[in-house]
Order: structure tokens, then sequence, then C-alpha cells
């Protein structure tokens, strides 16, 4: 009885929209950092390279 | 026992977050941010040799989001006493809807990160300049003058005043004149500016047992200081000029701007104590924001049109 009880532990419409809005900001965000640090990385070697 | 495992569900429950990304990001005080990043942007532009135009907008991006990382820290700090005044009250921590260690991580992984990513990409001495300001607003500013003494904002305006030097550095890697009297403008405005809101909101910061000027001092002398402030600010505004760093259209500009400062502290200084609607302070308290952008938009302006002249007439 007590493990079916803790197995009905579920988030609520707003705590799942509230993790799937966060999820979406933490995956954006990784993106973006992605993006800079590799062509920050072209410009870096690319400026290197013609020194 | 049944009880037991309910209430344990319960605050299972309970614990689970409700913050969104919005909630995140007001975390970084993004109005203040907005003011770090333009004045930033100046010191970044203003600086006398090119950086590529990639590695000005992870500068800019870095010391936004280190700015951020201090606002996120200093709400982790301060909810206690954002709880309890009205402007603040609605913060996502007070307002239960991020929890202190959340904001903390937060502001600690940010801190982190953009520090880094300045140090590694741009600049190590614009990223120590970056830490340090971090560090000054959260520890120092934040953690210990803020509740310690009236002369909170003044001494924890350099935080503030900060950015431009950054910008500055993250170009040159050198801290120059040029950038210190921008860092002198911003930390001269910081007291009559927050003064100027302490004054109207000092119920609120008397409920919260912060120890503003007009708390402590009383609000005649807080209005003597606003116009001292005043008196002192208007002419640093136009020392650009006066340094030769602009042309004299921004030093007629600035000291009219100036001249308008010390008229709106002029109006301040005239109120009575019994004055509670504090139309000047609040009238006040607005105009400064506009001065501070629009020394800054015109310092921006003037770099830009000058050098323009300067490689159209070569």
């Amino acid at each position: 009885m007590v493990d079916k009880k803790l197995d009905l532990v579920t988030l609520t419409d707003r705590q799942q929209k509230a993790r799937r809005n966060r999820s979406a900001a933490i995956g954006l965000a990784l993106a973006v950092l992605v993006v800079i640090f590799y062509v920050a990385t072209i410009v870096k070697f690319g400026h290197s390279g013609s020194m | 026992m049944a009880l037991v495992d309910e209430r344990l569900i319960d605050e299972a429950g309970s614990r689970m977050s409700e913050a969104t990304a919005g909630d995140f990001f007001a975390l970084l005080k993004p109005r203040v941010m907005s003011l770090v990043v333009f004045t930033a942007f100046v010191g970044l532009v203003a600086a006398p040799v090119t950086i590529n135009p990639l590695l000005a907008v992870i500068a800019i991006l870095s010391i936004a989001i280190g700015a951020g990382a201090s606002g996120a820290l200093n709400m982790w700090y301060d909810a206690d006493i954002d709880a309890v005044m009205t402007r603040t009250a609605s913060r996502p921590v007070p307002a239960g809807r991020v929890t202190p260690g959340e904001a903390l991580s937060f502001g600690l992984v940010l801190s982190v990160l953009s520090v880094m990513t300045l140090g590694v990409l741009v600049n190590w001495l614009s990223a120590s300049l970056l830490a340090f300001t971090i560090f000054f607003y959260a520890v120092v500013y934040t953690m210990w003058l803020k509740r310690w003494t009236p002369q909170n904002i003044v001494i924890g305006g350099a935080a503030g005043a900060i950015p431009p030097v950054i910008g500055w550095a993250a170009v040159t890697g050198t801290v120059s004149l040029e950038s210190l009297v921008l860092f002198l403008i911003i930390f001269l405005w910081t007291p009559p500016h927050f003064w100027a809101l302490a004054l109207f909101k000092s119920e609120d910061y008397a409920r919260a047992g912060i120890p503003m000027m007009p708390n402590v001092a009383g609000e005649a002398s807080t209005r003597r200081q606003i116009f001292a402030y005043a008196l002192i600010l208007a002419p640093v505004g136009v020392l650009p000029w006066l340094l030769g760093f602009t042309t004299p259209a921004y030093g007629v500009i600035s000291a009219i701007l100036g001249a308008g400062f010390v008229w709106y502290a002029w109006k301040v200084l005239q109120m009575t104590d019994d004055d509670r609607v504090m139309k000047p302070a609040k009238a006040l308290f607005g105009y400064s924001l506009l001065y501070l952008f629009a020394i800054f938009a015109i310092y921006l302006a003037d770099c830009v049109v000058s050098r323009a002249l300067a490689i159209g007439g070569a």
C-alpha cells in the first residue's frame, strides 16, 4: 500500500510545464555556449595562424 | 504510519520546483544588467583599438552574465529583507518560486562560467576585473556594507561603476584614465540616485532594517548630501571633454545635463520634512536614470562620429 502511494508521486501540470520550460532554456543556453566556443576558437586560431 | 507516508509524499511534491526560466532570468536583475551592458559597451567601443566583433559580443555577454550572477547571489543572500520590502517582495526567492539553494547555485555557476569565458576567450585582465566586481557586489556590498553602514551604496557603488573599465580592458588589455573617468561618473552618480529612491522608500528600508542614509542621518541631511554629490557630479560629467577625450559637443551637452541634475537636486534640497509625496525626489530618481543613459550615449556617439570623421579625412 505504501509503495503504491509512493508510486503515485507525480508532477502537477504546472510542475511539468515549468520543468519543460527550464529544460528548453538549459538546452538553448548550452547550444549557444557550444556555438560561442566553437566560433571563438575558429576566430582565435585563425588570428594566430595569420600571425 | 499512513499519515506520515502521506505527509512525506506531500512534502516530496511540494519540493518539485515550479520555477520557470523566466524566474531564473529575473534573478539576474535584467534592468540593472541592461545598464551594465550599455556602460560596458561604451567602454568597449570608446577604446582606441578594435577587437574582433565576435569577441566583442562574447565580452559583453560575459560581463552581462557576470553582473547577472552577482544579482542572483544578492537575491539569495537578501531574501529575508527582500520579503519585507514592497519593492522587492515579488522577487523569485522571497515569493517562493525559486529556493535559496537554487539561487545560490545559479549565481555561483554563472559567476565561474562568465569569468572563465571572458578569461579564456578575451583576456584575463578583464576577467579578473569581472571576478572582482562579482566579489565586491555579492560579498563586500551585499553581505557586509548593506546592513552595516549608511555609506553602503557609496562604497558599493564601485561595483556598478566598473563595467566600462571592464569593457575597455577587454579591448586594450589595460586600464586607462579614459575608462577611470567613466568609472568616476557612475561612482558619483550612484549616491544621489539611490538616496533619492531611499527618501521616498524610507519606510520600506526601515522595515527591513537597512541603514540607508535617510533612516540613519535623517532626511534633511540626505537632501543636503544629494545636492553636494550633484554639485560634484555635474563637472565630473564634463571631464571627458576637459581632458581632451571628446569633442566640445560632448562638453556642451554634458554640461547642460549636469546643470539639469543640479536643478533637480536643488528641488530635492528645497523639500520640507512634512512632504510625504516627495515628488522632487521621484523626479530626481527618474532624471538620474536619464542622465546616466544620456551621458554615456553622447560619449559613445562622440567617439563613433569622431572616429568616422578621422577615417573619412585620412
